[in-house]
């Protein structure tokens, strides 16, 4: 049944030179299914997420977001992407547009919406993020906190049915990380689909349906939060809470 | 309280002393420092009073030939520029059909100064015009021979005109055939990426001269009999190739500066790449090298002097021959032609870089450049 699936991947494998980043990686997402993919660093997890909008390319296996195949043609990956909003750990707004123009431009070059439909589609979202007083002003003129909630509206701004987060928080200063999650928290309980790779672990217990823990390319152990928490089966993930969760 | 004490300078303080804390510090605060100062003092005393004594003092100002300029200790002869202004500003130009080249410059004035003052709408209608439309214009009213225009051939043309029609339109290809050339530098397409790398890298082997040089004498060798292009405009086409291969190494080096989290953005909300370099790539990398490009256009500006070796009498070329006319031979009428041919070239250059660095500050508003502000 690929229509109750946002997201399936199959034995996905892919290398940097010799170097093997995803092995047999395999991941099914509901829709609306929060995920929280976390894991020692050099992991894949990142590539896991970037294989999925094809930032990154994948080598073998297969992968399908909302039923369509992942493929290196152009109208796929395009069809894909449509569909995918992607928010990064640098925020990567562009610097030279204002707030608005930021989450305006896709809207009217990719969607064809007309100007003044994506400046209230826009200014709805930033509203959401509550930062919408700071709309005409650039991204450099803003804290990292108020730049990642603008990315996070950016990407909202094209309808996606999925998002991915790579590392929303870890670029932020620790007092702004918290206006990050509860825009995300939202996001979550009104039923988006989402993968989120970040190493907040309260984050997920708050929100995740599934958490997945990886280790050298490889998905280890996907469970329930309270199960992945309490009770984790793999010695591996155990070490890697056990380190993640001091002074938590 | 705390505003008090964070003032750093008390304001009832006398601003010679003042004064006397900025001498002590910027020009005398230590042996080498006040070695150099007393230096640089003797050097402008021994230079600059009698430089402006020569060029403005005891200048002779006014008369109409070149007695008013013969005596003892006289300075600058600049009743000979003026004497010789036609020359200078339309080169050999007919002069009952000088009101020609007069609307050019009126035209191309009224546009650039639109162009560069913000407050007045509609820069792009006014851009394509002159870009597009205002060449055209320049081409028949100069060229003649439609409309009942009587024909004036390029090789009439002269003086500042030239040397504003080369370097504009030098500027003007270059630009958008160097930001072409950057990307194809970078293109996936092997054919177009080696193209655009062998131009670049012959192009910038090579001296502009030879270049001219080839443009003037060898070309016609290779073109079919027959078909022999206007000096003019072969000079053109050399000009702007030239400055079209370095302009393409400065946005190159812009758009390397663009970090990659920008592509990676673009790509994920959608846009293809002719939209990512549009929109988001290309507006950047232009911003951060806008000043290595207005350097480029003044060092193309400079370099149109050289057209001289095709034949052509750019300004510096007229001033040249201006100054070896008998009508105005004094010993002080060389020295003023370059100090005037000085003067110019150095205004429209300075301007340029004005304006570039008007342009840094206030261009697209937000720092660019760096990937987390």
């Amino acid at each position: 049944m690929s229509d109750t699936w946002a997201i399936e991947m199959e034995r996905v494998n892919k290398w940097y030179g010799r170097f093997h980043v995803l092995k047999d990686a395999s991941l099914k997402v509901a829709k609306g299914e929060r995920i929280v993919i976390c894991g020692p660093s050099g992991s894949g997890k990142s590539t896991l997420i970037r294989c999925i909008n094809h930032l990154e390319e994948h080598q073998s296996g297969r992968i399908l977001v909302e039923g369509h195949e992942l493929t290196s043609n152009l109208r796929a990956i395009d069809e894909v992407r449509r569909e995918v909003g992607m928010v990064f750990q640098q925020f990567n707004l562009f610097p030279h547009l204002t707030v608005l123009e930021n989450c305006t431009l896709a809207q009217i070059w990719v969607r064809k919406r007309p100007k003044a439909e994506a400046e209230k589609t826009a200014l709805e979202l930033l509203e959401r993020v509550r930062i919408v007083e700071q709309a005409k002003k650039y991204p450099g003129q803003l804290s990292g906190g108020q730049q990642q909630r603008v990315a996070i509206a950016r990407a909202l701004a094209m309808d996606p049915k999925i998002m991915l987060f790579d590392e929303p928080t870890s670029a932020l200063d620790p007092e702004m990380i918290g206006e990050v999650l509860e825009v995300m928290v939202e996001l979550a309980e009104e039923g988006m689909t989402m993968l989120v790779v970040t190493h907040e672990m309260g984050f997920a217990r708050k929100v995740a349906d599934r958490v997945v823990f990886m280790d050298y390319g490889r998905i280890v152990e996907e469970a329930p939060p309270a199960e992945f928490f309490e009770n984790p089966k793999h010695e591996r993930t155990k070490q890697f809470l056990s380190q993640i969760l001091v002074g938590h | 309280m705390s505003d008090a004490s964070l003032q750093r300078e008390p304001p009832d303080r006398p601003w010679s002393a003042l004064a006397v804390e900025w001498l002590r510090e910027h020009l005398f605060s230590s042996w080498t420092n006040i070695l150099l100062t007393i230096l640089s003092i003797a050097f402008i005393a021994a230079v600059v009073p009698p430089a402006l004594d020569w060029a403005v003092f005891s200048a002779v100002w006014s008369g109409e030939t070149r007695e008013a300029c013969l005596g003892e200790g006289k300075g600058a002869c600049w009743p000979y520029i003026a004497g010789r202004g036609g020359q200078l500003i339309y080169g050999f130009y007919d002069a009952v059909e000088r009101w020609r080249v007069d609307i050019v410059y009126v035209v191309g004035a009224i546009g650039i100064a639109w162009l560069m003052i913000p407050r007045l709408p509609g820069k792009l209608w006014v851009g394509l015009a002159m870009v597009f439309a205002f060449p055209l214009l320049v081409y028949v009213l100069l060229s003649g021979g439609l409309f009942g225009l009587p024909i004036v051939p390029s090789s009439k043309w002269g003086g500042l005109l030239l040397t504003l029609i080369i370097s504009l339109t030098g500027i003007v290809v270059s630009l958008p055939l160097g930001i072409l050339l950057a990307l194809g530098r970078q293109s996936e397409l092997p054919v177009i990426r080696w193209l655009s790398i062998g131009f670049i890298e012959f192009v910038r082997g090579v001296p502009l001269i030879m270049i001219l040089f080839m443009a003037s004498n060898l070309m016609p060798l290779f073109l079919p009999s027959g078909w022999n292009p206007d000096k003019l405009l072969r000079a053109l086409v050399a000009i702007s190739l030239f400055s079209s291969a370095y302009m393409a190494e400065i946005v190159r080096g812009g758009l390397a500066a663009i970090p990659k989290g920008q592509r990676e953005a673009a790509a994920a909300l959608g846009l293809g790449y002719w939209r990512t370099t549009l929109l988001i790539t290309m507006p950047q990398a232009l911003k951060i090298s806008l000043p290595s490009i207005v350097s480029s256009c003044i060092s193309l500006f400079k370099d149109t002097s050289l057209i001289s070796i095709m034949g052509f009498f750019d300004f510096l070329q007229v001033i040249k021959a201006g100054n070896s006319d008998p009508a105005w031979s004094t010993p002080n009428t060389a020295f003023t032609g370059y100090l005037f041919a000085a003067l110019v070239y150095f205004a429209f250059c300075f301007g340029m870089s004005r304006y570039s660095a008007y342009l840094e500050r206030t261009v697209g508003g937000g720092k660019v450049g760096t990937g987390k502000a």
